[in-house]
């Protein structure tokens, strides 16, 4: 039972560390890995909790339809974050 | 500047102590979970409806309803991003993936594609007996197309075919719920016979809605992926 309750625990932080990541990353492609990460993570929490339902559906949609279609937008705009403010120089610059 | 900060602070923390401690004074149905809901659900769904999987009873049974307005939400969704994305489709018509994967990846994604079509449809199709559903084999077979084309650079799905297969089981979900109210009275009654517990074809109609749904999520989420995909900037 106590390894059980370290395991959830552990996972949580994972998750919370994960999205800690991808906030804080700049490389959008990484930040979208994170939140992939806390799919996962998720879906094996929901597994732990005993509803493979839920956890078929995270699984599926949370780490590979999300992310792919992340990754497809980030393909098709910028990669970083402030690359869109990189391109036009700032007010503060001009100055 | 500080002031008016500390003023909005302070009033937002005792309006969120009013708010919790009325929270917490509500009931939100706490005495029906001690009758047991739950033991209702799980005791009467395997003897009555001769379903072993109660989530899949409840939502594609007791709750039809809203499957078919979740379903609906999905359709339009996908249908406002492709109207969205049609402009640059027409124009273009290329992909923005234009190179191959290396030999290794075509080969092992042509190699992957039927299992992974297969696990789908074994999900959506076992859907009464084992967890899962329609929605999760659909969004499965639409992972698989979207290994293969991002495989291939010349791979393409029709259109045609995917609005066709997605129209078609819409209906099909329609015209069950209709037969239903012609036979028992309400939209999307159970008028079909439940068979016993653990075989394939029991149950009554959630097979059919969830082969139906099947289709009809992994129909949509493959043109999505497509149209993305073919979207050039």
């Amino acid at each position: 039972m106590i390894y059980y309750l370290i395991l959830i625990f552990f996972l949580l932080l994972l998750m919370i560390g994960a999205a800690i990541y991808s906030i804080v990353q700049k490389d959008l492609l990484y930040a979208v890995i994170g939140t992939g990460l806390i799919s996962l993570v998720l879906s094996v929490l929901f597994l732990l909790l005993q509803a493979p339902d839920v956890a078929l559906t995270e699984a599926a949609i949370g780490v590979a339809l999300t992310t792919i279609i992340f990754i497809i937008t980030i393909r098709n705009t910028v990669r970083f974050e402030d690359e869109v403010y990189q391109k036009k120089p700032s007010k503060t610059e001009a100055k | 500047m500080k002031m008016k900060k500390i003023l909005v602070i302070s009033l937002l923390a005792v309006f969120g102590v009013y708010l919790t401690e009325a929270l917490f004074k509500l009931d939100f149905g706490r005495q029906f979970f001690q009758q047991g809901v739950k033991d209702f659900y799980l005791v009467t769904t395997p003897m009555k409806l001769q379903v072993a999987n109660v989530v899949t009873a409840i939502v594609v049974n007791f709750r039809g309803f809203d499957t078919l307005g979740e379903v609906t939400v999905l359709f339009l969704a996908t249908t406002a991003m492709g109207s969205i994305l049609y402009k640059g489709r027409h124009q273009l018509g290329e992909r923005a993936v234009l190179f191959s994967g290396s030999r290794i990846v075509t080969t092992g994604s042509r190699l992957l594609f039927p299992a992974i079509i297969l696990l789908g449809a074994y999900v959506f199709i076992h859907g009464h007996l084992t967890p899962g559903g329609g929605f999760q084999g659909g969004v499965i077979i639409a992972t698989g197309f979207l290994l293969m084309l991002m495989a291939y650079a010349d791979y393409s799905v029709s259109h045609i075919v995917l609005s066709v297969v997605e129209s078609l089981a819409g209906i099909t979900f329609a015209t069950i719920g209709l037969l239903g109210m012609l036979h028992g009275g309400s939209f999307l009654q159970d008028f079909l016979p439940n068979g016993s517990l653990n075989d394939l074809l029991s149950g009554g109609i959630i097979p059919i809605i969830y082969i139906a749904v099947g289709f009809k999520v992994g129909a949509e989420l493959t043109g999505l992926i497509y149209t993305a995909l073919n979207e050039k900037d």
